[in-house]
């Protein structure tokens, strides 16, 4: 137990003097969160569009204002022909615009079914779909507030758990993963690949030090970090972004527990297999970071993805900590809802454990 | 008692051959030094008789234990300095020290005692880290914290490489307090002049032994006279010497030549040659060998 203390206290000390460990550990995840938050976001705000009315009728006007009215949507063009919409789109003026044909008033009025285009810069297709996802509602909108306006058959949409569509709701979650994968993984690696990388772990093998120790000693200061860390997102997540929690706080945190141990045995298992911590930090990064960001459903929806794709992401820890983290925290729903997935966690979590135990070499060789 | 035995240890890395056929017995608290070159393979010897490295060929004993199958035993009894500075660097000198100590269940009250004389010379510096020390007060820390648990051998691998002369004059002193304790130690070192200060040595090139004895019986065993040649044209008068053909060895030796005659030259006739060659102002003398001078000798043969 004292050789336990002592093990954790050096390893207290090297994170503490590490300044570029330090800033690891709490500067990337604030940074993260808030470039997430802030930055990377489906939302927006005043996008500039054009109008082009043709029809120029009170209804056509009416609908111009409602859609710049809504603060998403600015318009910034009035278009009077068809060259200016197309010179505005290149001279990169306006991200959308709204074509609205000669007959337009005439039909709205008589039921005979009105439309209007809508025409969106395809050289970026994510804003483009969203803005024009937008348009769509708006419109639809319009429709339903006007009184004796023409039956027509509505797509209704509703958001469930997000309906304001906050982006940030979906990427609290990614975030937290992201940054207990980074903080775990990598840092355990690291730490263990410079033990060797110094020399030192030669004279930790010749001790009475039971490779156990080892592992423990260094895996748990990192045990804390992770949860502190994670308070930490859920925290900015609150009160920055307003992110609700719905569920049980202690699932919550026992859940993040169970991925900070996934995670760390991950780390354990990639330095058990490298000799330098440029060797770690690469395999970290590569197998570890990437598919914990791009294939677990956190920036990429899974079942948009390719057959084989699918079948890495149901391997990838990310993508069930991802699902139950969602659950809990924005539908509120009970730990044992997601009991699958704990569960695979929890299977997993073994298998790198006993890896990693095999693995762990007992000699320089 | 013997408490290292290695017997016809062979390891190789690969199609590197590191060890071939080493066998060798270090006596119950003796100071044996390992004596030779780098990539003699003295490393390789160091770990796996601290069973960090597992021989392919042959075994090894330390205290009676076997290094491949009773390694947790052996590693409990030892204390280690690795040829390279180990410690950790971002620790102070007083934290690596207490660190090594619990590690093996101790503390640094128990055995101070032991490490007390080298350890006063850093104490100074004890809230230092350990990077920002010196050469020398990092070799003194070093082996402080392989002291610290009182192993019963000690395992230094050129632990005075790098080293000024006076700190490796005061660790040597060192070492010979510690052998008055009790402590065997087995020090490799790549500089012949320290060889004199084993008990016993070994002399090792390209992972085979050259010879096992004391510094005596290997200089004892030089048989041929020795002579040391003085000048000031040193390149010039070594090749001249080197195409003479009665001489058997010649090599620069510091700032004289150390030449080896075959019998029937004489310091006059050789006088002599050189004077014709040009080389007037040459001081020869008849001297006692030297470790290196054997070790020149036996790698030759």
């Amino acid at each position: 137990m004292k050789t336990l203390w002592a093990f954790i206290l050096k390893e207290i000390y090297h994170i503490l003097r590490d300044r570029r460990t330090l800033f690891i550990l709490f500067g990337m995840p604030a940074a993260q969160v808030l470039i997430f938050g802030f930055a990377v976001t489906n939302e927006f705000k005043g996008a500039s569009f054009a109008i082009y009315d043709q029809s120029n009728d009170p209804v056509s006007i009416a609908l111009g204002r409602h859609m710049s009215g809504s603060g998403h949507f600015k318009q910034t063009v009035v278009a009077h022909r068809t060259e200016d919409i197309h010179q505005a789109f290149q001279s990169g003026k306006i991200k959308m615009a709204l074509v609205i044909p000669p007959d337009f008033g005439d039909r709205y009025r008589s039921g005979n079914r009105p439309e209007v285009q809508v025409i969106a810069d395809g050289s970026d297709p994510n804003t483009a779909t969203t803005l024009v996802n937008y348009a769509t509602m708006m419109i639809a909108q319009f429709k339903a507030q006007r009184v004796n306006a023409p039956l027509h058959i509505e797509v209704a949409t509703r958001m469930v758990y997000n309906p304001e569509l906050k982006s940030v709701f979906m990427f609290v979650p990614g975030v937290i993963t992201l940054v207990l994968m980074l903080i775990s993984a990598l840092m355990t690696s690291l730490t263990l690949a410079k033990e060797k990388e110094t020399g030192t772990m030669e004279l930790l093998l010749v001790s009475p030090l039971h490779p156990m120790m080892i592992i423990v000693g260094k895996v748990l200061p990192y045990v804390l970090l992770s949860l502190i860390n994670a308070v930490l997102i859920i925290a900015m997540g609150v009160y920055i972004f307003e992110v609700p929690i719905k569920g049980s706080l202690i699932a919550l945190l026992g859940l993040n527990t169970l991925f900070i141990i996934t995670a760390l045995s991950l780390g354990i298992l990639i330095s058990t297999r490298t000799q330098t911590q440029q060797a770690a930090m690469m395999i970290s990064l590569l197998s570890l970071m990437m598919p914990s960001m791009l294939l677990s459903g956190f920036v990429f929806p899974i079942e948009s993805m390719p057959w084989l794709l699918q079948m890495v992401s149901k391997v990838i820890p990310a993508t069930y900590f991802i699902i139950s983290l969602k659950a809990i925290m924005l539908k509120g729903v009970e730990l044992v809802v997601v009991w699958r997935e704990v569960f695979v966690l929890a299977l997993l979590t073994l298998v790198f454990l006993m890896a990693s135990w095999k693995n762990f070499k007992l000699r320089l060789e | 008692m013997t408490t290292i035995d290695v017997r016809d240890v062979y390891k190789n890395y690969g199609k590197t051959r590191a060890l071939e056929g080493i066998s060798l017995r270090v006596e119950e608290g003796e100071i044996f030094g390992l004596i030779g070159p780098d990539g003699a393979g003295k490393t390789t010897l160091f770990r796996i008789l601290t069973t960090l490295l597992t021989p392919d060929k042959g075994s090894a004993t330390v205290l009676d234990y076997d290094v491949v199958k009773d390694f947790k035993a052996i590693r409990k009894l030892v204390g280690y300095m690795p040829g390279r500075f180990s410690l950790y660097q971002d620790l102070t000198v007083l934290e690596n020290l207490q660190f090594f100590a619990q590690v093996f269940g101790s503390t640094i009250e128990e055995n101070y005692y032991l490490i007390k004389d080298i350890y006063q010379q850093i104490e100074p510096f004890k809230h230092r880290r350990a990077g920002q020390l010196s050469g020398g007060m990092k070799q003194k820390l070093a082996l402080s914290c392989a002291l610290i648990h009182k192993p019963r051998i000690l395992f230094l691998d050129e632990p005075t490489t790098g080293v000024d002369a006076v700190s490796r004059k005061e660790f040597w002193d060192m070492l010979h307090r510690l052998r008055k304790e009790g402590i065997t130690i087995l020090v490799s070192t790549p500089y012949m002049d320290e060889a004199g200060k084993c008990d016993r040595i070994a002399l090792i090139q390209k992972g085979r032994l050259l010879a096992i004895d004391t510094p005596e019986g290997i200089v004892n065993s030089f048989e041929k006279p020795l002579w040391a040649v003085q000048t000031d044209q040193m390149h010039l008068v070594l090749q001249a010497l080197r195409r003479h053909p009665n001489v058997a060895s010649v090599f620069p030796f510091g700032d004289v030549l150390h030449l080896t005659p075959k019998s029937d030259l004489t310091t006059g006739e050789l006088s002599n040659y050189l004077l014709n060659s040009g080389f007037p102002d040459v001081d020869i003398s008849l001297i006692p060998a030297t470790i290196e001078d054997c070790f020149m000798e036996l790698m030759a043969e």
